[in-house]
């Protein structure tokens, strides 16, 4: 669930910019001021988003990634950067699955935070039966 | 009132255990304090001049009794046997050990209170009428609506790292009690073709650029609330501004973008959002809404109430307002004795209120945001027997919304961002002006004490509002008029240079006297300035 570094022979993601203008990439790296529904024609042939952290206090990938999600995206979706144990419950819930923090995590503790919640308030990316849902069936 | 089913404990008990082991992390030094922080302030645990402090939430405001009697425990454990009562309904305790802090929340979580989302980038507690179901002019209930917003914002996964703090407040009534077109979003309960629906302001607040929350949709229907909020915030969170802390609340995109260009924004999002299906069915709403069933009140109690106590009398005159059923009444107990703090209560004193909501209101009990508690829905036989009891423990000071009901944030004797003492100034204030008959005289006088230019004393948004500065080294004092917080909303206007201690209690004074000497028939302070403007007072103040 949680990578560390990139695995060996990956595609190497690109800006936005490149895979917009050329490419045939199927990998392609968003940051934070970069438009998501830019990447909404072209979804179906990409294998791997990579959305960027470069600080945890800038929570804007979490909104990339749950437009990613809503329109459809099933490939990889990684959060890259300053990713902290005690955000990946909150990034898996809009539609991350893979994450690739800049320090290890311990591995137990991130065990323990995406065991935390046993139910959800509302509704989001990954799924999960909102608890309203719960309550009347 | 809302009762906690099986899935609400699980969540904050999940939480409380998220907290105890982030406590722990931090304690061990696996986590720095920089990292520390964010999580910390979501549950409401800020480092303070001196100590931590420790924020709890009332959501919009209301508590039952074995709640009230939990805050005066916490306040007797673990903290300097009181709690202060905040200008959004919450209370805090300015004297906590971090080590303590998950027994405190294990404490709160035991009678379904907890300090979720008190402070930190994220949704905070939802904050309403302190009236609510007990007003006379609303048209229904605002806190069903509260409830559904506060169980969608609680740990909301995209929301939680916004470009800055995020408030909401609920009103359904056309007198507004809760400063609602001062919030990030201030939503009002209003009626179309016989059905309830949500009109969204959006982008007010105060801090160094207040502004008035412009209307972005006049009538949102209940079924599409949550969406078009979550649409709301997320325009925000994809575009405010993350490069100066200082221009990062909503207000200054809604400002930037202009509210035609956001709300075009809100609306293409939400037609999107709506999609996704995360709006609860009415079921739900109706689920919600049977807690906050009116209590059984006998509309043929006694209307009748016995002056010939003076004493009481007074303070039935100034601080107990109509119910909406016959026989009863709003008792609202002021927090501000002379020379007092502003918002503080011992814990015997809580304690006390918690007796007298069991016995005499129903076992409820709300916070206001200017930081006094209302017990909402007492017969009008019983308010004499309220009265003695409130008298012996020093909480019938009658000066509801009078010059001494002062707001007034903590300032410099507690809080790490203020540059001036508020407490002492307030204190100041209300003992010059402690003959009850002058206040009487001087009427509605809504006075607001902030000191930073953060504004959690409401200055902008005071009648006449008071701002502590930091001017070369000392602390000088700024003075406003004009403002208010209610249906009237309007900023303040600074008179001009500003004040020591002393010179601006002068200055109130001689801003007073100009007001008793310039009015009509019937016409409140902020009614006068309106008409005349500042030139009279500026004159008054500065000769």
């Amino acid at each position: 669930m949680v990578e560390h570094i990139h695995s060996d022979g990956e595609e190497p993601a690109v800006t936005l910019d490149a895979f917009l203008s050329q490419s045939n990439a199927t990998a392609v790296r968003l940051e934070p001021d970069e438009d998501a529904r830019a990447l909404i024609p072209h979804l179906d042939r990409l294998a791997l988003i990579e959305v960027a952290f470069p600080k945890f206090r800038d929570g804007r990938g979490y909104s990339s990634a749950r437009i990613l999600r809503e329109a459809g995206y099933a490939g990889e979706l990684r959060a890259q950067g300053d990713v902290l144990v005690d955000q990946i419950a909150y990034m898996k819930r809009c539609g991350f699955d893979t994450f690739a923090p800049e320090k290890e995590l311990n591995a137990a503790d991130v065990e323990a935070a995406l065991a935390r919640w046993p139910e959800h308030y509302q509704g989001a990316a990954d799924g999960a039966v909102p608890i309203w849902k719960l309550r009347h069936g | 009132m809302y009762k906690y089913d099986e899935y609400d404990h699980a969540m904050v008990d999940a939480r409380v255990a998220e907290f105890s082991d982030q406590v722990r992390r931090r304690l061990a030094g696996e986590i720095t304090e920089d990292q520390f922080k964010p999580l910390r302030l979501m549950n409401g645990l800020y480092l303070q001049l001196h100590a931590y402090m420790l924020r709890v939430a009332v959501p919009y405001g209301t508590l039952d009794s074995r709640q009230m009697r939990m805050l005066a425990h916490i306040a007797r454990k673990y903290d300097r046997d009181y709690g202060h009562f905040t200008t959004r309904q919450n209370i805090q305790y300015n004297w906590i050990k971090l080590e303590d802090a998950p027994a405190i929340l294990q404490d709160l979580a035991s009678v379904e209170m907890h300090a979720i989302q008190t402070s930190g980038n994220c949704i905070r507690n939802i904050s309403s009428d302190q009236w609510a179901g007990a007003a006379a002019d609303e048209i229904t209930d605002p806190r069903p609506w509260a409830e559904l917003l506060r169980q969608w914002s609680s740990f909301h996964p995209e929301f939680s790292y916004l470009p800055r703090k995020f408030k909401i407040a609920v009103i359904a009534a056309n007198e507004d009690r809760a400063a609602m077109r001062l919030h990030d979003i201030g939503i009002q309960i209003v009626e179309k073709d016989g059905q309830h629906g949500a009109a969204f302001y959006v982008g007010g607040g105060m801090g160094r650029t207040p502004m008035i929350a412009p209307l972005i949709k006049d009538f949102v229907p209940l079924d599409d609330m949550l969406s078009y909020a979550e649409a709301c915030l997320r325009v925000y969170n994809r575009y405010g501004r993350r490069d100066n802390i200082y221009k990062a609340r909503i207000k200054i995109l809604i400002h930037e973008l202009g509210a035609d260009e956001y709300r075009r924004q809100v609306e293409e999002e939400f037609v999107h959002v709506k999609s996704l299906g995360i709006d609860p069915p009415k079921a739900e709403f109706d689920r919600i809404a049977a807690q906050f069933a009116p209590p059984p009140l006998d509309a043929s109690a006694p209307d009748a109430i016995d002056r010939s106590d003076p004493d009481f009398a007074v303070w039935v005159d100034q601080n107990v307002a109509e119910h909406k059923v016959s026989g009863h009444a709003i008792v609202n107990i002021s927090l501000k004795p002379i020379g007092g703090i502003p918002g503080d209560a011992s814990s015997a004193q809580i304690d006390l209120m918690a007796d007298l909501a069991e016995k005499y209101s129903h076992d409820e009990l709300r916070v206001t945001h200017a930081q006094n508690i209302v017990l909402p829905h007492v017969r009008k036989g019983d308010l004499y027997a309220v009265w003695q009891a409130l008298d012996a423990a020093g909480l019938a000071t009658p000066n509801l919304d009078l010059i001494s009901d002062i707001i007034a944030c903590p300032g410099l004797d507690y809080c790490s961002l203020a540059n001036a003492r508020s407490i002492p100034v307030a204190q100041k204030i209300a003992t010059r002006f402690s003959d009850l008959g002058r206040q009487k005289e001087l009427g509605e006088l809504k006075l607001k004490i902030s000191g930073c230019i953060n504004a959690c004393g409401h200055h902008h948004a005071g009648h006449i509002g008071i701002l502590g500065v930091d001017r070369k080294g000392t602390e000088n004092y700024q003075l406003s008029l004009g403002g208010s917080g209610a249906e009237d909303v309007s900023l303040g206007t600074i008179t001009g240079p500003g004040f020591d201690e002393d010179g601006v209690v002068d200055a109130i004074e001689r801003v007073t006297d100009k007001y008793l000497a310039t009015r009509t028939e019937g016409e409140r302070f902020v009614d006068t300035f309106r008409r005349v403007g500042m030139a009279p007072f500026k004159e008054a103040i500065y000769g």
